[in-house]
């Protein structure tokens, strides 16, 4: 296939998983918000953490309410994590890449388009919000599952799978530091009795509750919690899962031996962590290591597939 | 709803007869519609709307310096045609296309026709779309144009009209079949009805087409669709038949032309060979090193990969020497001259301004004829004498006078009719129609084509760059019975 197309079926994959992830941040941070004691307003500021926005965020907005980071995650088409770009991207990257998708996907991805523009707004209210985000979320499935279902599962559907992948991998990582960043932080003292529920909430925020519950038998605990988001094998939104895809993808397609070093390195890292020290001493640094890592199969990537080089063609 | 205030005014209209009667071949549409009252009817719109929305359907229109992408604008009504009067249009376009190749191949070899005084030697040294660079060169099976979009017109009296012939890159096929697509959701009642002859087959017989011309002889050759990039005006179009042919879309970008004078896509695999081009580029942006040097859509060596024969490019280069209105008033010539036979579908009756006794009564008549650039498209740079000032019909007889081999002029047509959904009432407006050919060492013709509605009052301008709109169009064959 077309390197050009296969960019855009990568960055197709990646648009689409931010959206969701975004969505389900915004849902699950609000309804945590109805829990925590009063005196926690940071709980908004975290989520222009997670998504590593910072510095586009407070150019524009004074301080991080409510309201000002619902508009910037929602609706500010200059942040690329918010909703609405990322779904123009994912338009401007389905368009470009049109005649390879089925074209029930096309239109999924349109009344998505039209439907968030349409109702972006009264998402900014809070009784709206909760409908218009579950419908973002719905719509991502929708257009992910008829892909499943009625594209051929070839380069094109490997591409979307590995920008997937990628972003999901990192969005984990990047929830699994927030979580650590508010108990460590000693300027948020948070109650003791908080500690279960903060953690309740960064398994929601991968709708990862239920799952763990049922694969971890404890109590909801930080060492396990950062253990299971990290190292499960089955749980989709894991490291080491996302890793696993990655390397099955990556492996069916042609020139992939540099990206299948760097992935097997990758995952080598993350099963070889010692959850329990890593907690102790050092959990935030680990996890910036691993975003490191992370860039480097992105740029991986990009080398072998999207760019386009003699050298590539001599080799064969 | 009902038709008693419908104004045919002594022109055709393709449903209705001039007292108000349906046309044999639309007595059903007609009673349909008229069983809806305008609530329902309008419900349908929205429906279309609707269709159009989420297929996605769209043209970019550039503006002010930005393009936007609106909506296809689609009139729920159908154009009907029966089917014993549009084979007599197939033969006509088939001939008309098969002369035109001919033709194309002639000039840019033997130039026979020339040299037997048909057609005058300065009408070459003038076209615009002549290319030397093309002389010597045999396509397979001799074709130069592949594709062929005829805009076909209704007069008055019935007669139809072969008002142009595009042969460079001829846009509008996909929303052919779109308009059938919603249409099928909108009325799906009158499917039952009625043996609508189906077009869905287009890009299949396309991908025929081009597969044939392969230079190489392979089962699955590879075929390209070149387009210029998002921001065209038919981009959707581009994307579209890739699509529905299992083709590459490529841009120029994507494209190599290496040491071996062969052309290559950059894939995730290294260069992969291409065979086919269906190139969606003009000319004069194929290949900067031959032609305009600044283009950044075309791919360098491209034309010297197709003179060696190691790359098929539809339609050709240079083919659009055919295209140019001057050219096309000698099309009736054409087709006595290579197929010894008179036209079929007759060319409206044109005045060629480089002929001087003709440009008297173009310049003395300006305001009863239609005055057109030889080489514009889309509607650009005409004058329609009755529908202007006499400020702009002396613009343009000094735009005549200064370059005569640019212009022709024609007679006004009146253009038929069709009824059309407006607010709240339904009138006629004018329409014409663009079936599409294709030839190889067979010839395809779309079943009916895209029909083009203007949809202000009066108006004869149908392109929809200009206020346009569409109809889709069905051929329709007697009940089998």
């Amino acid at each position: 296939m077309l390197s050009r197309v296969a960019e855009r079926m990568y960055w197709f994959g990646r648009y689409m998983e931010r959206a969701e992830n975004t969505a389900r941040l915004i849902n699950v941070n609000a309804n945590l918000l109805l829990d925590l004691p009063r005196m926690i307003k940071t709980i908004w500021g975290g989520l222009i953490d997670i998504t590593g926005t910072n510095e586009t965020f407070y150019k524009k907005y004074e301080n991080a309410e409510e309201r000002n980071v619902i508009r910037f995650m929602l609706a500010d088409e200059k942040n690329p994590g918010s909703i609405c770009a990322a779904i123009s991207m994912i338009k401007e990257n389905a368009r470009i890449t049109r005649e390879v998708m089925p074209s029930e996907a096309w239109e999924q991805i349109n009344e998505l388009n039209l439907y968030v523009k349409q109702h972006v707004n009264d998402a900014l209210k809070r009784d709206r919000r909760h409908e218009f985000l579950d419908d973002v979320i719905h719509y991502c499935h929708q257009i992910t599952g008829l892909l499943h279902a009625n594209m051929s599962h070839g380069d094109a559907y490997n591409f979307i799978r590995i920008g997937r992948n990628l972003e999901r991998a990192d969005m984990t990582t990047r929830i699994a530091d927030i979580g650590c960043m508010f108990l460590i932080n000693p300027q948020v003292d948070i109650p003791d009795a908080y500690e279960n529920i903060l953690w309740m909430n960064v398994l929601r925020s991968l709708s990862a509750y239920q799952m763990y519950r049922q694969y971890v038998h404890d109590r909801v605990n930080g060492e396990d919690v950062v253990d299971f988001l990290m190292r499960d094998q089955e749980f989709p939104r894991a490291v080491a899962h996302c890793l696993e895809e990655l390397n099955l993808c990556v492996n069916r397609l042609p020139n992939s031996d540099h990206s299948l070093r760097i992935i097997t390195r990758v995952q080598r890292i993350v099963n070889e962590m010692d959850t329990a020290k890593v907690m102790d001493t050092r959990l935030h640094e680990f996890i910036d290591e691993l975003q490191i890592n992370l860039a480097e199969i992105h740029d991986q990537v990009t080398k072998s597939w999207f760019e386009y080089s003699p050298l590539i063609n001599e080799q064969e | 709803m009902n038709f008693k205030n419908y104004k045919i005014d002594g022109l055709y209209d393709e449903l209705l007869t001039p007292r108000l009667q349906a046309r044999s071949s639309a007595g059903k549409l007609l009673k349909y519609l008229k069983s809806l009252n305008y609530e329902e009817i309008n419900k349908r719109k929205y429906a279309a709307e609707l269709a159009i929305k989420t297929m996605g359907i769209t043209f970019t229109v550039y503006s002010e310096g930005e393009n936007i992408d609106r909506e296809w604008p689609y009139d729920i009504i159908p154009r009907i045609i029966p089917s014993r009067e549009w084979v007599k249009v197939e033969q006509g376009l088939h001939q008309r296309m098969v002369a035109i190749n001919h033709f194309i191949d002639d000039i840019y070899n033997d130039q026979k026709i020339i040299k037997d005084k048909v057609i005058p030697k300065e009408l070459l040294r003038s076209s615009k779309n002549f290319r030397k660079e093309c002389c010597g060169i045999k396509p397979v099976f001799g074709v130069w144009a592949h594709i062929c979009g005829s805009d076909l017109i209704r007069d008055k009296d019935g007669t139809i009209y072969v008002l142009e012939d595009n042969l460079r890159v001829p846009s509008g096929v996909s929303y052919m079949l779109e308009n059938r697509k919603v249409t099928k959701r909108v009325f799906p009642e009158l499917f039952e009805d009625y043996n609508i002859i189906p077009m869905g087959d287009y890009p299949t017989n396309l991908f025929d087409t081009l597969s044939s011309i392969s230079p190489r002889p392979l089962d699955y050759p590879e075929v390209v669709v070149l387009t210029p990039g998002i921001y065209n005006s038919a981009y959707f179009e581009h994307s579209f038949l890739a699509q529905q042919m299992g083709a590459e879309l490529v841009e120029g970008s994507d494209l190599v032309v290496a040491d071996d004078d062969c052309v290559y896509m950059k894939t995730i695999e290294g260069l992969s060979r291409v065979d086919v081009i269906y190139r969606r580029i003009d000319d004069l942006f194929l290949d900067p090193e031959v032609f305009n040097k600044d283009s950044t859509l075309g791919v360098p060596g491209l034309m010297r990969a197709w003179k060696k024969g190691n790359v098929a490019l539809a339609n050709a280069p240079g083919a659009g020497v055919a295209d140019d209105k001057v050219v096309y008033t000698y099309v009736p010539d054409m087709i006595k001259y290579y197929l010894d036979q008179d036209p079929i579908i007759p060319n409206v009756p044109s005045y060629s301004c480089s002929n001087e006794k003709e440009l008297k009564h173009v310049l003395a008549n300006i305001g009863n004829l239609v005055v057109k650039p030889a080489n514009e498209s889309g509607g650009y740079g005409m004058l329609v004498g009755p529908h202007s000032t006499k400020k702009q019909q002396s613009e343009m007889a000094k735009q005549v006078k200064a370059n005569p081999r640019n212009y022709i002029a024609q007679p006004v047509i009146s253009l038929s009719t069709v009824p059309t959904l407006c607010d709240n009432t339904i009138e006629p407006r004018h329409v014409d129609l663009r079936p599409f050919t294709l030839q190889s060492n067979r010839t395809y013709v779309t079943p009916g084509g895209l029909t083009r509605v203007a949809l202000v009052k009066g108006s004869l301008i149908v392109n929809s760059s200009q206020g346009g709109g569409s109809k889709d169009t069905w051929v329709i064959s007697p009940d089998k019975d």
